[in-house]
């Protein structure tokens, strides 16, 4: 089975938290560290092969800024 | 690889002007998907009303009309006679539901317009910084209730799906809420049966879709959901309050 | 066959609107004008049309908006308090340009007044009423058969020009009964309208109606337009009837019904040895002020007497047109009283100094 795959568009994302909040592995963390064009602080995952494609994180974001295939 | 998640054809490549962790975007992706996987996409329009969503006209792709404070359910009634074969939805909030829209909403619902409406319910006006709304609880704290929502002064909130479910006209009528991944499913599901009531020709649809206003409510996202889970519901209890018993074709 | 008919004033408008292929009406009662619903009620049925007794004018004005931007030809109709609560709408259809009709049947005031005739909402009219900078086309009819055929007239010019035409009647003309022509055929002018919403149907790009402008170089963009649409309204369409006005001693400007009395003035003034004339303005707004000007400049004119049923709202403008060239008089009845011919007549006279 290929490993699923998820993709964060760093530009449409706010920085909200709340795929990090629902990620059941626990893997998307806020870049502190890093701001995007809107000047927030866009998600990142972590440890991506953990990923189960579960599509959580993509349900609950209000800005259609991840997608996600397995 | 199959695509479980990706962008729906419902909502233009525009980035949003909402707030960070505001549900009005899960809303807005809600009712775009609703549209394609029910193909009505192309034969949808849509009223947008006065309020955080003012100009969600420019992000869905069906054809768009922007209404008066209150008055879209009065817009969307001339829309829906005029191509009364096409889907005709409302996107209000509850200012524009149900304060200054009162009258609007309830006669749409009273003739039993064959319309669908999404009643995004925040409890606090948006746009204008967190004024008390018609659905602001008690004891909340707003920018005019900042000793927090009296009753002796300020009144009660008002429960629009229960007061709407006294009124033949509106035969579907459901509350959900975007507070979890679960019941975000769920209100799909909610938004989806609008449309298909509509469809079916059955009558007036109503979803009211409690959501947060984390900018407003002075709470991270994540807290804002769960103020939802923990307390909003106890005032706004989620359930179906007239149901039309579709059949289930699609 | 040209059909002639007995009707009353409010039931000609509702004949032409639909005889205009108009067929969504929504309304809400107000006195005196409410006949325009009966009459839609039941015709309506018979050409397969809408007709839908709102919840207040406002939800009315709202419904014509929606119908409007749907891409029909839709109206609504009022009287002047029923008027003031649909002026939110009026400001919308404005700034989303829609094409609508509305017809006020206006009735005195101010407040809830009486339900006799006045021309009390000049002002409201014709400056706005709403919010913001816009006009609407107002049309002045004199009899049933201007107010049908200028119904028909409203519908046209809304649609050529997306914007709101409205009939300024009043009671006295709403609920007059006189014979009325309908042609065969009666002349519609129905552009396409490709802005509309009609759902996209897969082949277009999304239309959307909106009258919000967040960005201020937008919004002022978008008033420039108006404005530019708005002056070539004022070009195109104004419209005024000059009765005896070459080498008049008196000129009286008067619209509606006071011009109806105005005209019974004429013989009665000349058989006394005065000369006067009548300038009635057909389009309220664009005001024909070249017309009066150019009448008021004549030698032979003394002075100018405006007649209104107000207490005096149309002669600001006749003011403005005359520009200080001569004396401006004004005689006006309210309350829904009309002026009686001999009250203008002594006016008349004692304005030539007899």
């Amino acid at each position: 089975m290929p490993m699923p795959r998820v993709k964060f568009n760093q530009d449409l994302c706010k920085g909200c938290g709340l795929c990090v909040s629902v990620c059941p592995q626990r893997l998307i963390q806020v870049q502190k560290r890093r701001l995007n064009d809107k000047g927030l602080h866009p998600v990142y995952v972590e440890q991506v092969d953990r990923c189960t494609g579960c599509g959580m994180c993509a349900t609950i974001c209000p800005d259609l800024a991840i997608e996600v295939w397995r | 690889m199959q695509a479980v998640f990706k962008r729906t054809a419902g909502l233009l490549n525009i980035p949003t002007h909402y707030c960070p962790g505001c549900t009005h975007g899960i809303l807005h992706r809600l009712i775009a998907e609703a549209m394609c996987e029910l193909d009505i996409l192309h034969r949808t329009i849509g009223v947008s009303s006065v309020g955080c969503t003012y100009n969600n006209y420019e992000y869905f792709a069906c054809d768009m009309v922007q209404a008066a404070h209150g008055r879209a359910p009065a817009v969307a009634t001339g829309i829906k006679r005029v191509h009364p074969s096409k889907s005709v939805f409302t996107y209000q909030g509850d200012g524009d539901l149900a304060a200054i829209g009162t009258a609007e909403i309830i006669h749409a619902a009273a003739r039993g317009e064959k319309i669908s409406v999404f009643f995004a319910n925040n409890a606090i006006y948006g746009m204008t910084s967190g004024q008390m709304a018609p659905t602001t609880l008690i004891g909340q704290v707003t920018t005019t209730s900042p000793f927090g929502r009296d009753p002796d002064a300020q009144g009660h909130p008002i429960n629009v799906s229960e007061m709407m479910a006294t009124l033949p006209g509106a035969v579907y009528v459901e509350r959900v809420s975007l507070h979890d991944y679960r019941h975000i499913i769920q209100a799909k599901k909610a938004v989806r049966k609008a449309f298909r009531v509509q469809e079916a020709g059955l009558g007036f649809s109503l979803v009211e879709v409690l959501s947060t206003c984390p900018t407003n409510w002075g709470m991270d996202p994540p807290k804002s959901m769960d103020w939802v889970a923990e307390v909003m519901i106890q005032q706004y209890p989620l359930g179906l309050f007239r149901d039309p018993k579709l059949e289930e074709s699609k | 066959m040209e059909k002639r008919v007995l009707m009353k004033g409010n039931e000609a408008i509702a004949e032409a609107a639909i005889r205009a292929g108009c067929r969504y009406y929504f309304g809400y009662p107000i006195t005196p004008q409410t006949e325009i619903m009966h009459y839609m009620a039941k015709r309506m049925v018979e050409v397969g049309g809408t007709v839908i007794q709102a919840e207040s004018e406002l939800a009315a004005i709202n419904m014509v908006y929606g119908a409007a931007a749907a891409g029909a030809r839709a109206m609504t109709s009022s009287s002047s308090p029923g008027i003031s609560l649909k002026q939110e709408g009026f400001s919308y259809i404005a700034g989303a340009e829609l094409p609508a009709v509305v017809a006020n049947i206006v009735r005195a005031g101010p407040g809830l007044g009486g339900i006799l005739p006045s021309q009390g909402d000049y002002f409201q009219a014709t400056k706005g009423g709403g919010h913001g900078d816009y006009r609407n086309i107002v049309l002045a009819p004199a009899s049933v058969q201007e107010l049908y055929e200028m119904t028909i007239e409203a519908f046209n010019l809304a649609d050529r020009y997306r914007m709101l035409a409205l009939i300024l009647g009043d009671g006295a003309l709403g609920q007059m009964m006189e014979p009325v022509v309908f042609r065969d055929k009666e002349p519609i002018d129905l552009p396409k309208k490709p802005w509309a919403v009609t759902g996209t149907g897969g082949v277009r790009p999304h239309n959307t109606i909106t009258s919000i402008y967040i960005k201020a170089d937008v919004l002022e963009a978008f008033n420039r337009k108006l404005q530019a649409k708005y002056a070539e309204v004022s070009r195109r369409e104004v419209r005024a009837e000059c009765l005896n006005c070459e080498d008049a001693d008196i000129l009286m400007v008067a619209f509606g019904t006071c011009s109806r009395i105005g005209r019974g003035i004429i013989p009665i003034a000349a058989a006394q040895g005065v000369r006067v004339g009548l300038i009635r303005p057909i389009t309220l707004w664009p005001f024909p002020s070249d017309v009066i000007a150019r009448a008021a400049a004549q030698p032979s004119v003394k002075a100018v007497l405006t007649i209104e049923l107000s207490c005096g709202q149309m002669v600001e403008d006749v003011r403005l047109a005359v520009d200080g060239m001569k004396p401006i008089a004004f005689l006006g009845r309210s309350g829904g009283n009309l002026p009686t011919q001999k009250e203008i007549l002594q006016k008349i006279m004692k304005m030539v100094g007899r």
